[in-house]
């Protein structure tokens, strides 16, 4: 099997996900291109595992896929919190930090 | 010698006398006054002691050193805190010792109303201290300490009566000048250094004695001229002579101790000290004697026109000193007159400020010469002492000035080319015009019509000055009148500083001798005679009469304080306030706005940070792809 | 590693102990419930109290190290000690002081007792606030004495910066000028520039050392000049010099980088401008002599005639601004620039006068300055408004004389009056200096009718004339004040009358400076001529 179109399934998953953080107002949406991203970032990385017949990348995902875990977790509390607050879930009304 | 180990107390004795007066403060008001004069007359008596044992010894003998020390000794500067004993420094040690005593019991009564004689006291104490160094100090460092030193009580002294702002002024001025003459004796050890390796007085003039092998002319013409810069400023002599006119802001005692009889000849001390250094260089040699003929004029055409008393013998005192630089320039021949000179001076002079103390004390501390007159018969005692010194500095024989000036004069006429018929004349026209303008002081002082108010509340009642006062002034006129014939016997005071200035051969003066003596006599009558015309027969205005530009010229010392002013002082005061101005406007401005600058830079950084989570991630997703497409390039060239 | 007791460790740590123990005393007494009030104003006045003992065994400490030292090896670093500190980046703990570093460690311990003295009522009277000036004030003098000592250019180059802290905060948080946080922050940030380009040389300078030369000591200053002789490339010799000396020049302070002086002395205490200018900027003069010159030798001959120019500059500048100023504490502050000047002109000379003569000013500078701020001070307070302009002044010695005379011997060792420390030194400077720059000297020596100028104009201004009203009934110097002052001027006059003890410090180490910059002394004119004389004749 030929493992270079896992990384090209790989990039395109990359780019809807960067796409969707660069586009998307909605907050939760954006979160999920996040997600794509990492999950992006994990298929790399268990690919070049098995080209190189070494096990680090594969480990390497796990610990992504934990701290991406809670991520979630907390990064979804937060916008809960802000949705809460401001009865809104769009990126572009939170710049509170400018000035 | 057996007593050259006293010499440090020399120095020690007047300045314990000033530490223990300065540092008791109060506590001594009531006695201070007399630990002054005893720490002055000890140290006479230790001078005496030194003299005595000198005496015995034979001349070649007399030269001799006291190292208490090393005082600083670092890289190629190495100094001892040495004594230098010898007939000069001798001389010196009972002029200052002994004049300067008298003037300490002249004091006590002088300035017995003072709240602060104490610390008058202390400071006369200083003074004698630092003089002693100078003329002890067998280096030129330690010198130029004793040099500052007598600055620094010339300063206090003058600036004593410091609740008028213009006494305080005038302090500050003489001690401002002073330093410019200082600057040249650092400049001058400067050169010393670097040329002979030492500042010492037993390398320097040694080596200068010898011709100074290895140092160039120009070096050696650097070094006379720098001593001489350095001379003008102490002996306020052309062009560095405006201080001391303001100096008599101070106390009459000090004028007369150290603006007359010790301090201001310290240049002469200098000069012929460093003798063999300005043979080794004719020029500046050449240049002393313009600047001794020089000063010796303007004082005296300025002592001509002042009214003041005290300003009077200020310019005197100058026109004199001119004298003495004068022979001090004119080599070997010179040098022993300048000394005796200064001697006889230092006598009648002092003796003639202390006599013009006694007439403004009588006087309400008046010094208007034009509100005195007919103060003969009221003031007998001061009228015979300042008569004697006026007879000694007129020069009329046998009076002291008669011995000492007239040989400066026939020095002057010695020489080949143009130089005798200069010096001579300038010495020899100096001696008429001093005849006229002390003849004036001492017929508008004492003779005519009295010019005082005589009734009302704030008339004077002139009286005859206390014991304490009247005492050193008769033996200061003793002084004046017997000194110089004293010292003249069998040429005794020259074979005396033989083995220190040298032995010169007699020259012939290019005038036969006796001419040149009557010629000075004829001078110094026509000088009197038209003084008694003019003051003593007819009268005198109350308020100075219009005149000539000369006479406005020399009330106003010939404008060298203008000089002054327009060269140095507004062009400082221009850059000071010019370099104010611009520190704050460029220098620190400059750096302040680089500060704005980069505070401006962050200023507009900032707003890149809009606070949009999208905008950044695009930012870092841009980024990304620059280093992706830099890493993907630099590969590729290295591949 | 050490040898014998650790004098110098001992002295950085007790004032940190003193200015703990200053800062806990009397704490939480104050509490305005009525009745402890006045126990609480005892407690922080007690504090006064504990500061000067604190400083006052210092001193006894200072002794000590003084008995422990041996002036025939003046030049040798001495009392060391050196321990591990961070070996990966080669910088050690290693502290030692040869003669001049242990004059300059005498002049910070010594001054610190009188401006202890001096602050005794100042802070406005609020206590609690003048406990907190004392310990940081002994903060400071701990940083003082362990940059004078550091022997490890690394870790001179942290306490260099950490002195900052203190500086910036006895400045910033306790001047008495209505600018003082303007004046901090200035003050901060013309030294963090010059150091953080230090930084730079400084790490430069490891990257220079080659790398089997490079160990847990590697910072070690008598190792860097051993191992960077032969390897140094003189560009970056030159760079890293520059950079030092950028650093050095401001604190210094030097034309044109001296502008944040004037603030500060305006605008700071007496106390503080003492320490920070008498003691803290002679790590700028300090620096140079120490680092400058036999880490980068051939740079620093390279860079000398550029030195001298503007050190002259320094010298005529700041006497020159010093005439222009109306307050008093900034023409304070611009003689000491002029001063700061010779005392760089006599490191650049490269001859062992030159170069003991300015280390000797070092000290004598920080003396005199000190008198001269400390007295000032007081006239300061005496003042009803608490000016510092000097036209509010006047006719002050006939109401107080013991100030003015005070006043003028310390303004008298400012223009260098012989029989004061200072004409010492600036003899020797001079004197120095002419054998290698003739015509920077003849330029320099008007300085010398300035500082007359500066110094009894002042005088004049200020304490004679017509007592002012303002200041017709102020009350003369009292017994506290007169032994600030006279501790000050006794010292002054004992080091010029008898400079020979104090120069047995300096004389070797000036010596080895000039060799170890690889001059030749130049020889006075008339050997000069018979050496020359005698290799002709040879050569014939």
């Amino acid at each position: 099997m030929e493992l270079t179109n896992y990384l090209g399934l790989a990039a395109i998953l990359f780019a809807i996900g960067s796409a969707t953080v660069l586009l998307r107002r909605n907050s939760i949406v954006v979160f999920m291109g996040i997600e794509l991203m990492l999950n992006a970032t994990n298929l790399v990385l268990v690919t070049f595992a098995r080209m190189h017949g070494d096990i680090t990348g594969q480990l390497l995902a796990f610990f992504v896929m934990v701290v991406a875990a809670a991520e979630v977790v907390v990064g979804l509390a937060i916008i809960i919190t802000i949705f809460r607050a401001r009865r809104s879930a769009s990126v572009d009304d939170v710049n509170l930090l400018q000035s | 010698m057996q007593t050259l180990a006293l010499a440090p107390w020399l120095v020690a004795t007047p300045s314990l006398g000033a530490a223990i007066l300065l540092l008791a403060g109060r506590r001594t008001d009531r006695w201070g006054h007399w630990v002054g004069v005893l720490a002055s007359a000890a140290t006479f008596v230790v001078g005496l002691v030194m003299l005595l044992d000198m005496f015995g010894m034979a001349p070649e003998e007399r030269v001799a050193h006291h190292t208490v020390g090393t005082w600083v000794d670092a890289g190629a500067l190495h100094v001892d805190l040495g004594f230098q004993i010898d007939p000069l420094s001798m001389t010196f040690v009972m002029l200052v010792t002994f004049v300067g005593t008298l003037i300490h019991v002249y004091s006590v009564a002088y300035m017995s109303h003072d709240l602060d004689r104490r610390r008058f006291f202390a400071y006369l104490n200083l003074f004698v201290a630092a003089m002693l160094l100078l003329v002890l100090a067998d280096s030129y460092l330690v010198l130029f300490v004793g040099w500052e030193g007598v600055g620094l009580a010339s300063f206090l002294l003058i600036g004593f009566w410091d609740h008028e702002r213009v006494n305080a002024v005038a302090g500050k001025k003489a001690f401002v000048m002073n330093r410019v003459g200082d600057m040249g004796l650092l400049v001058a050890m400067m050169l010393m250094l670097a040329t002979f390796g030492a500042v010492d007085f037993e390398t320097v003039i040694g080596a200068s004695a010898q011709g100074a092998p290895g140092a160039s002319q120009a070096v050696m013409i650097a070094i006379g001229l720098m001593l001489l810069l350095a001379a003008c400023g102490k002996s306020a002599q052309f062009p560095l002579q405006a201080w001391l006119g303001d100096a008599m802001a101070g106390p009459t005692p000090v004028s007369a101790l150290i603006h007359a009889a010790t301090m201001v000849t310290a240049g002469v001390y200098l000069l012929v000290r460093s003798g063999p250094v300005l043979e080794a260089a004719p020029d500046a040699q050449l240049v002393v004697a313009i600047v001794g003929a020089v000063t010796l004029l303007f004082g005296a055409i300025v002592g001509c026109a002042k009214d003041d008393i005290k300003k009077t013998l200020a310019a005197s005192t100058m026109s004199q000193i001119g004298y003495m630089m004068l022979a001090a320039g004119l080599g070997p021949v010179g040098y022993a007159f300048a000394i005796f000179h200064l001697i006889t001076h230092g006598f009648f002079k002092a003796g003639l400020f202390l006599g013009a103390g006694s007439v403004m004390h009588a006087m309400g501390d008046t010094v208007d010469m034009r509100r005195f007159g007919g103060l003969a018969r009221l003031l007998p005692v001061t009228t015979i002492t300042m008569g004697l010194g006026w007879l000694a500095i007129l020069g009329v024989p046998p009076f002291s000035g008669f011995y000492s000036k007239d040989k400066i004069i026939e020095a002057a006429f010695m020489g080949e080319g143009w130089r005798p018929w200069v010096f001579g004349f300038a010495a020899l026209l100096g001696a008429g015009i001093t005849a006229y303008y002390m003849s004036r002081l001492f017929f508008m002082t004492f003779a005519g019509r009295r010019r005082w108010a005589s009734d009302g509340p704030d008339a004077p009642h002139p009286h005859e000055a206390p014991a304490l006062m009247v005492w050193p002034m008769i033996v200061l006129a003793v002084g004046s009148a017997g000194l110089g014939f004293a010292l003249n016997v069998g040429d005794g005071f020259v074979h005396w500083l033989e083995p220190v200035v040298g032995h010169t051969e007699h020259h012939e003066p290019v005038l036969p001798v006796w001419l040149l003596i009557a010629l000075t006599l004829v001078l110094v009558v026509l000088g009197a005679a038209l003084a008694f015309r003019q003051y003593a027969m007819s009268a005198v205005p109350t308020t100075p009469p219009h005149a000539h530009a000369l006479v406005r010229a020399a009330r106003v010392d010939l404008h060298q304080d203008d000089v002054n002013e327009a060269l140095v002082m507004r062009p400082g005061q221009y850059l000071t306030r010019a370099l104010v101005y611009s520190d704050r406007t460029a220098v620190d401005a400059g750096w302040l706005g680089l500060a704005g600058g980069i505070g401006r830079f962050g200023d507009r950084l900032r707003r890149l940070q809009s606070g949009y989570v999208r905008q950044y991630a695009a930012q870092t997703l841009g980024g990304l792809a620059v280093i992706a497409v830099v890493v993907w390039l630099l590969s590729g060239q290295v591949g | 590693m050490s040898s014998g007791f650790p004098w110098l460790t001992v002295l950085i740590a007790w004032p940190l102990v003193a200015a703990a123990a200053t800062a806990l005393t009397g704490v939480g007494r104050g509490r305005p419930s009525a009745g402890v009030v006045r126990a609480g104003r005892f407690g922080a006045g007690a504090a006064r109290w504990v500061a000067l003992v604190g400083a006052l065994v210092e001193v006894g400490l200072l002794v000590g190290a003084f008995l422990a030292f041996d002036t025939t090896a003046a030049a040798t670093y001495q009392l060391t000690e050196t321990y591990r500190w961070i070996p990966a980046l080669g910088a050690s703990y290693a502290v030692g002081v040869d003669g001049v570093a242990l004059l300059l460690v005498a002049l910070s311990v010594g001054l610190v007792p009188l401006v202890i003295l001096a602050a005794w009522h100042e802070q406005g009277g609020d206590r609690s606030r003048l406990r907190r000036y004392l310990a940081t004030v002994l903060v400071l003098e701990a940083f003082m004495v362990a940059v004078f000592a550091a022997r490890d250019v690394f870790l001179f180059y942290v306490l260099f910066e950490a002195m900052l802290i203190p500086a910036y905060f006895l400045i910033g948080g306790f001047g008495q000028g209505s600018q003082r946080r303007y004046a901090a922050v200035k003050f901060l940030l013309f030294s963090l520039a010059g150091g953080l380009v230090m930084l730079a040389a400084v790490v430069a300078l490891y990257l220079q050392v080659p790398v089997e030369q490079r160990g847990p000591q590697t910072f070690l200053t008598e190792n860097l000049i051993a191992n960077l002789a032969a390897s140094l490339d003189p560009t970056a010799e030159r760079l890293m010099f520059a950079a030092f000396f950028l650093a050095f020049a401001i604190k210094a302070p030097m034309v044109p980088v001296h502008t944040w002086l004037p603030d500060v002395a305006e605008n700071a205490t007496p106390g503080t401008s003492t320490l920070l200018i008498c003691v803290l900027d002679k790590v700028g003069t300090f620096g140079m002599l120490t680092l400058c010159l036999p880490l980068f030798p051939e740079a620093s001959r390279w860079a000398a005639p550029f030195v001298i120019v503007l050190a002259v500059i320094s010298i005529l500048y700041g006497a020159i601004l010093a005439i222009g100023q109306n307050d008093l504490l900034r023409l304070i502050g611009y003689t000491s620039v002029s001063h700061f000047g010779f005392i760089i002109l006599g490191i650049f000379t490269f001859t062992a006068l030159g170069i003991s003569g300015s280390s000797f000013m070092m000290l004598n500078h920080g003396i005199s300055t000190g008198a001269l701020f400390l007295v000032a001070g007081f006239a300061i307070a005496r003042h009803p408004r608490h000016s510092q302009r000097i036209a509010d002044y006047g006719g002050l010695r006939i109401v107080a004389p013991v100030l003015g005379g005070t006043f003028l011997v310390a303004g008298l060792s400012a223009l260098a009056l012989p029989g004061l420390a200072t004409f010492v030194s600036e003899v020797m400077v001079f004197l120095g200096a002419y054998g290698r720059w003739p015509a920077a000297v003849l330029v320099a020596v008007p300085a010398v009718v300035l500082a007359a100028m500066y110094v009894l104009l002042t005088y004049q201004r200020m304490f004679t004339g017509t007592p002012s009203a303002d200041v017709a009934n102020v009350t003369d110097l009292n017994g506290r004040e007169r032994t600030v002052a006279g501790v000050l001027i006794a010292a002054l006059v004992v080091l010029g009358l008898v400079p020979g003890p104090a120069l047995d410090y300096v004389r070797e180490p000036g010596q080895v400076s000039v060799e170890l910059v690889g001059a030749t002394e130049p020889a006075a004119a008339t050997t000069q001529e018979t050496t020359q004389g005698t290799t002709e004749g040879s050569e014939q």
